[in-house]
């Protein structure tokens, strides 16, 4: 099995569910090799050699600095007919689902998404994928290589493993099609603390926070606890919290170390972009709420007296 | 200006139980399918274009089975003008790979100026469609699109991603995957429910579109499934009453876990 990881960054950094596919890959094959495609991406070529990449493909020019797929189709195509690589995986974000879709195409490669875990090696590999509101664990593969696999976000946590991390630079042939689109403008907001997917621990406000005042205290909890607050559909259609913050079916995929619920009711769309968090705790008020079914430590109480008690608690236990 | 809509039959989601009328007892009948959701605010945007634009055509473009064309119909009576269903027994078990070729070879005959596509099929909570047939097509692609101008053969997207916004430029022949938050679908009229079943719905096998039936179906695919597990169980599970303890105990759980 050769193995290549593209390694999708921001800024200076690669984003933590690419980190946790490389982890994984590289405890899977040792020699397993990463690409990152941008401009000036020289810390992240280190943190890659951290993570495990025994080797890092960069291809650094500022014609593919924006964040566009077509061109990192071509850049990675290029490397998996130049090396043979048979295996390239990713982790689940807007980007890398355009490129694995692309990639896909240009190699007339099998693809499996949606994956939460990874076994095997070589043409025994096999994808674990949650289907029908995850109610069932599918195992997935491939019939001829190359094989692309795309993760859940959170499916593997990023681990320090380090290897040789040779940086080997090497230039792209850009297909005429890769060129036509072009980033005219980019506004990001600079929202307090990480976004939803990449924070540890997520406080989410649902319908039962009662209106945007409620996620004041929300803010102050997930501030005491070190993570980031997200919402449900019916806030963000409610415009009581920002769309950036939704999860669920038509929000994002969040798979925090701590998902704490607060008047959240658990509704399947709303369940499906949250239920592979690794612990769960949910404050409502309806003891009848479907969230309690797949929490590990429901409260049935008032959100608005359990949640500043909460945060106290916390403050005073971080001293 | 010319649009085509690439839309799916799935599953119908919400309706999980139901009585059947003409029995008045619990369905059985687990094959209820409808329209993919969210394609619905690709073949609105699509409308809209078209109205914007004073002229043109909407096709929708589809793959599945010859029953399909029941549940795209919809589209027709949102005001999409015609349907092209591909349903061949040779295309079934189409995974991404072969999926893509088919709707490719389709699209190509329609040679459209605007691909659209919505933001996820509810089924497989794929988003990959578009970018493959994009690349088939080798067209520009553009994804997660929220805010959409179309004008003098050029389309500017307003996209919204992990980090904020992005609004990219290309010129058209283009696919565009639009997001739910693009706009509010209509409902069909009484009009347009009636007319519906008049407009051109062109059910086609592989043959006709010229698509080589080794590349479809679970023939062409790539990917196949292994085996069907229950999900893993999430362990010991606490429930209490808050008796003003709540607080407490929820910190001693965290403190336990070490969360905190």
């Amino acid at each position: 099995m050769s193995t290549l990881v593209f390694l999708e960054h921001h800024g200076d950094s690669a984003v933590k569910g690419a980190l946790g596919v490389l982890s994984k890959a590289a405890s899977l094959d040792p020699n397993t090799a990463a690409v990152i495609v941008g401009s000036g991406v020289g810390a992240v070529a280190a943190q890659a050699a951290k993570y495990g990449a025994a080797k890092v493909y960069v291809v650094d020019d500022v014609s593919v600095a924006a964040p566009l797929p077509q061109p990192r189709v071509d850049a990675i195509a290029g490397l998996v007919k130049d090396q043979g690589f048979d295996t390239v995986l990713f982790g689940a974000s807007v980007l890398a689902a355009d490129v694995a879709g692309g990639l896909a195409a240009r190699l007339d490669a099998g693809l499996n998404w949606d994956l939460a875990d990874i076994s095997g090696s070589g043409d025994s590999l096999v994808g674990k994928r949650p289907a029908l509101g995850d109610s069932v664990y599918v195992d997935v593969a491939w019939t001829a290589s190359p094989r692309l696999g795309m993760f859940r976000s959170g499916s593997f946590e990023a681990t320090e493993n380090a290897a040789a991390g040779e940086v080997v630079s090497v230039g792209v042939a850009t297909e005429d099609f890769s060129g036509k689109a072009s980033l005219v403008g980019q506004d990001q907001e600079q929202a307090a603390g990480p976004s939803i997917e990449e924070a540890d621990i997520l406080v989410c406000g649902g319908r039962g926070v009662g209106g945007p005042d409620g996620f004041g205290q929300l803010e102050a909890l997930a501030a005491a606890l070190g993570g980031a607050v997200a919402s449900t559909r019916a806030v963000v259609d409610s415009g009581w919290y920002p769309y950036a913050t939704q999860i669920g079916q038509t929000g994002k995929s969040v798979a925090p170390k701590l998902y704490v619920g607060a008047g959240v009711s658990g509704a399947i769309q709303h369940k499906v972009g949250m239920q592979s968090s690794q612990t769960i705790v949910s404050i409502n008020k309806d003891a009848t709420a479907p969230i309690f079914d797949f929490s590990d430590f429901g409260v049935v109480g008032d959100l608005n007296t359990v949640v500043p008690t909460l945060t106290e608690l916390v403050k005073a236990r971080k001293g | 200006m010319k649009i085509a809509v690439c839309v799916k039959e799935v599953p119908d989601t919400s309706v999980e139980k139901r009585i059947d009328p003409s029995t008045m007892r619990l369905s059985r009948d687990a094959g209820d399918r409808t329209l993919n959701s969210f394609d619905l605010n690709a073949i609105e945007q699509a409308i809209r274009l078209k109205e914007a634009a004073g002229d043109g055509e909407v096709v929708l473009v589809s793959m599945g089975p010859a029953r399909a064309v029941e549940s795209i119909r919809k589209g027709l009576a949102m005001g999409a003008d015609r349907a092209v269903l591909v349903a061949d027994d040779a295309a079934a078990g189409s995974d991404l790979v072969a999926t893509s070729y088919v709707l490719a070879t389709a699209l190509e005959r329609e040679n459209p100026d605007v691909i659209l596509f919505g933001q996820q099929a509810s089924d497989g909570d794929g988003a990959v469609m578009w970018s493959a047939v994009a690349d088939r097509l080798r067209l520009p692609v553009i994804s997660q699109i929220s805010e959409l101008t179309v004008a003098g053969g050029e389309a500017t997207a307003k996209r919204q991603t992990e980090f904020g916004y992005d609004t990219i430029k290309t010129a058209l022949p283009a696919v565009l995957a639009v997001s739910d938050a693009i706009n509010e679908p209509r409902y069909p009229s009484l009009k347009g429910i009636m007319g519906a079943k008049k407009k051109p719905q062109d059910v086609l096998g592989l043959g006709d579109i010229g698509a080589d039936a080794s590349r479809a179906g679970s023939a062409g695919s790539k990917t196949e499934v292994k085996a069907l597990n229950a999900p893993p169980s999430r362990g010991d599970t606490q429930k209490i009453e808050d008796d003003g303890s709540a607080a407490e105990k929820v910190v001693a759980f965290l403190i336990e876990r070490k969360l905190v």
